[in-house]
């Protein structure tokens, strides 16, 4: 498979694209959501079907539906409005989308995925596109355009990196979440969205572990940092009165590489003597409904509050998530608060007051570890990671959707003595998608995964080659999730891991036995080398 | 083909500038009707869409974020490519409208031996800001036309303009600008395969139509003369709402003054509303500050949501199997703590 995809060139891109057919094929493209889960969550249209059937059911009058639906989100959102009108066709955004660089179709460039909205906008909503037709770059809505829209607003992850090009702040993502949303009005929804949100709905996370299994997952995480420690580790579950509510996204206690960086958080938490909780209810921090509508968005996020409400904590910590932060960031204060029964959160153990979250009061965990760190609140062995050669991955969107970019690296700096950024124009705002965010991270859709992964990979690879680099940390769990994969085609022999993984590896704990090996059980390399005196915590 | 179109289209109106003039008919109507309509829709227009994206809500708080956030206060923020006061929202603003800012990160992405390469490409950026720069000098020198007595600082702009002092009449650098940024925009969008693929008529027809309203333009300055007095004349009498008809007027100049006269039209229905647009780009002109300050929707409704005394009905067995503590036995618990 790597010869066949491999050939990834950048080929001049043939025929018109408004010519709308599209050819689905197996490995590159997602399954239909199952009707039960639309079911659940009452949505329209529930049915058996694939994207590969000639006849995909849509109901009687989808037309009349899906314009009705732009005409309302038209009204509603100005960039929507102003992102259809104002491109200039410029192609600035065309090569930055990880999806156009890794397929060469056309029609990945951002600005043609975005077209392929505009295109009936023009013809429906502006005066010249209901004139001219065509000549006004409109066309006709047809069954052929509903699949073209499912094919590609399901190869976007909503990344945002178009974004930061293009000279107008035209972000393709904002078009690509309108698009889902119509497609949603109809029915055609993937399962690997809608199975996650049916699940979070009713259990509280998007794997849809229940009550019993949760606990039993994070009881098993407590008791192997108990054992890796020597101490007696615990997190507190559901519990009333605690100062801090902790919700993390549910792949933490659920998969690996997560893991490691869950027990990271446990063995930080401990340390510290944090007075925390974590809820059941509110198990997920992810939020797949993003990757739908705002509307579901909502529907999930809206845990977290009313049970940070009901637990009567003052404030909440967020663990390491990508798109989880963007909601957290972005949406949640705005459509699920005001949090006014929550108080403006403050590390017990340094004193700060954190003023960038005075209103939603949720911190992100590497901005309340970095200030642990600045104030020299831990002791910090950094040989402990000695064996790794580490290199950080931005995720889209803490980057694009937030700016949290240098607090870990920050962290990185002071667990880790071997660290190597990757090339500039790939970090920071400007990094490459790890290609299955947003809903895509399925096995069904390996090709396009592998595809959209691979400028990322091609970074990787570079670090690789010029230092050695054998760990990549992010701080998402879709990253986690998915990288793996990637970089095992691409990158071979370069792990994946979380930033707090490092941190409980470097983490000097009161009373621990000495470790002889990591949080995933490797040796550690001190302790087939020659311990070195300059191994000593470095703190700022 | 929508290049082609554009092309004739523009022809036309060329031809129909230099023609129309021959009769008495097409000359008032180029003279006196073609540019108060067309200032009349591009007034109109021009607000009606502004209007419209300003009356859509900005439901959510969407800055895309092209540095480090405002989070503690030892860690250094990009406080313009990531703002969180209102003046970063202006300093990001000004770099956008006045340098672009986000056209300069361009970069290019090729295949080189399965590799990617990302090489630097600020062509794209370097052309379209002298366009546009040269475009606003051009429009603000021609202020001469419209303003009597002539305010000084229009007579500063075209002595720093024509600094070269070449030829006679002097040669102005914002010209020679605006025709290579024009011509390498229309070579790039004929070159460049991705953007030839995306290009639509109006991307053309825009392009032409500025080219030849700048050639017809340069013919007149430097080439075929102009009675420059009569020019003048007509234009302050448009101003003053008392359009004279000058026979004096040339063909050419009439064939300028439609061209133009067509872009104002046109331009409220076209994607060069962007100069209007981009003040309301909600990705680039809001704070960073959406955990600090509550960003309020205005159409925020209510949704159905699973709640807890939900949840825990359902699970409750479980719940208790699993010695995870009830919302009412808690309570209990709570109280005696
Ligand atoms: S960079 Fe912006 S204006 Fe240019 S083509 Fe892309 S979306 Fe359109
Ligand atoms: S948001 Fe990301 S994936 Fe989507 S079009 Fe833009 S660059 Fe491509």
């Amino acid at each position: 498979m790597q010869e066949k995809l491999i050939q990834i060139e950048q080929e001049p891109p043939r025929g018109d694209w408004r010519d709308p057919h599209v050819e689905f094929h197996k490995g590159a493209m997602c399954y239909s959501a199952a009707a039960k889960n639309l079911t659940y969550l009452g949505l329209p249209n529930p049915r058996t079907w694939q994207p590969t059937d000639s006849n995909w059911k849509l109901p009687p009058d989808w037309k009349k539906i899906i314009l009705a639906g732009m005409k309302e989100r038209l009204k509603k959102y100005r960039s929507f409005r102003l992102f259809m009108d104002i491109c200039v066709r410029c192609g600035a955004c065309a090569d930055k989308c990880q999806f156009y660089l890794g397929s060469a179709d056309p029609k990945n460039m951002p600005v043609a995925r975005a077209e392929l909205m505009r295109s009936i906008y023009r013809r429906y909503f502006t005066l010249t596109g209901r004139i001219f037709g065509s000549l006004a770059g409109g066309r006709e809505l047809t069954e052929d355009v509903i699949k073209e829209w499912y094919s590609y607003y399901y190869q976007c992850t909503e990344c945002r990196r178009c974004s930061v090009y293009c000279p107008y702040g035209i972000d393709t993502a904002e078009i690509t979440m309108m698009g889902r949303e119509l497609l949603t009005l109809i029915g055609c929804n993937i399962n690997w969205v809608m199975e996650p949100v049916a699940n979070c709905y009713r259990t509280g996370n998007h794997l849809g572990i229940q009550p019993h299994g949760f606990k039993d997952s994070i009881d098993f995480a407590a008791n192997e940092a108990s054992e890796i420690t020597g101490l007696k580790i615990e997190a507190p579950i559901n519990r009333k009165g605690a100062e801090v509510l902790f919700v993390m996204p549910s792949a933490d206690y659920f998969a690996t590489p997560h893991y490691y960086t869950l027990l990271g958080y446990l063995m930080l938490f401990h340390q510290i003597g944090l007075d925390y909780t974590v809820s059941a209810y509110a198990s997920e921090g992810g939020n797949f409904g993003f990757f739908a509508s705002h509307e579901l968005m909502k529907r999930l996020n809206a845990k977290i509050y009313d049970e940070a409400k009901r637990l009567g904590v003052k404030w909440i910590l967020g663990g390491e998530c990508g798109h989880m932060w963007r909601v957290l960031h972005q949406y949640m204060d705005t459509m699920n608060g005001p949090a006014d029964f929550l108080e403006v959160p403050v590390s017990p153990f340094t004193g700060t007051v954190f003023e960038n979250a005075r209103s939603t009061k949720m911190v992100h965990i590497c901005e309340f570890t970095a200030d642990l760190i600045h104030h020299g609140k831990l002791k910090l062995d950094p040989s402990r990671n000695d064996h790794w050669r580490v290199t950080y991955h931005d995720s889209c969107n803490p980057a694009r959707g937030m700016g949290l970019l240098e607090e870990p690296r920050y962290i990185l700096h002071q667990v880790s003595r071997r660290f190597h950024e990757m090339p500039e124009n790939t970090i920071r705002e400007q990094t490459f998608c790890c290609g299955s965010g947003a809903g895509l991270g399925t096995d069904e859709n390996l090709e396009v995964r592998l595809r959209g992964g691979f400028p990322r990979a091609n970074a990787v690879r570079y670090v690789k080659q010029k230092h050695g680099v054998n760990l990549l940390t992010c701080i998402c769990a879709i990253d986690k999730a998915t990288l793996p994969t990637l970089l095992e085609y691409w990158v071979p022999g370069v792990e994946v891991g979380g930033v707090h993984e490092l941190v409980g590896n470097a983490l000097v704990m009161t009373g621990e036995k000495e470790r002889t090996t990591d949080l995933r059980g490797e040796p550690l390399a001190s302790a087939a080398l020659p311990a070195s005196g300059e191994m000593e915590a470095v703190h700022a | 083909m929508s290049a082609l179109y554009s092309l004739l289209a523009v022809l036309a109106l060329v031809a129909a500038g230099l023609e129309g003039g021959r009769t008495g008919a097409g000359r008032d109507a180029l003279t006196l009707i073609v540019p108060y309509a067309a200032f009349t829709i591009f007034l109109a227009g021009f607000c009606v869409r502004v209007l419209r994206w300003a009356w859509a809500p900005v439901p959510f708080h969407i800055p895309t974020t092209c540095g480090q956030q405002k989070s503690l206060p030892w860690i250094r923020q990009a406080k313009v490519d990531n703002p969180s006061s209102k003046w970063g929202v202006l300093a990001r603003m000004a770099a956008e409208i006045l340098l672009f800012r986000s056209l300069f990160r361009n970069n290019r992405a090729r295949m080189a031996e399965k590799r990617l390469i990302l090489g630097e490409s600020k062509f794209l950026w370097l052309g379209a800001l002298a366009f546009h720069w040269a475009l606003l000098l051009i429009l603000l020198r021609h202020l001469r036309l419209f303003i009597q007595p002539v305010p000084a600082w229009v007579n500063g702009l075209e002595r720093l303009d024509g600094f070269l002092q070449i030829g006679a009449p002097q040669l102005y650098i914002s010209d020679v600008i605006l025709l290579a940024a024009l011509a390498y925009l229309l070579y790039r969008r004929f070159r460049d395969p991705a953007v030839r693929y995306i290009s639509l008529f109006t991307d053309y027809f825009a392009l032409f139509l500025l080219l030849a309203i700048a050639v017809s333009g340069v013919l007149m300055r430097y080439f075929v003369r102009v009675d420059v007095l009569s020019v003048k004349q007509f234009a302050l009498s448009l101003a003053a709402f008392r359009p004279v008809d000058l026979r004096a007027l040339s063909p050419l100049f009439l064939a300028h003054l439609l061209l133009v006269c067509t872009l104002a039209a046109y331009l409220p229905f076209s994607k060069l509303m962007h100069m209007g647009g981009i003040f309301l780009s909600p990705t680039r002109n809001l704070a960073n500050d959406s955990r600090r300050k509550r960003h309020i929707n205005p159409w925020n409704y209510p949704v159905k949501k699973h709640t807890y005394a939900e949840w825990e009905e359902e699970f409750h067995d479980k719940l208790v199997a699993a010695g995870i503590p009830l919302e009412d036995e808690d309570a209990g618990k709570a109280h005696t703590d």
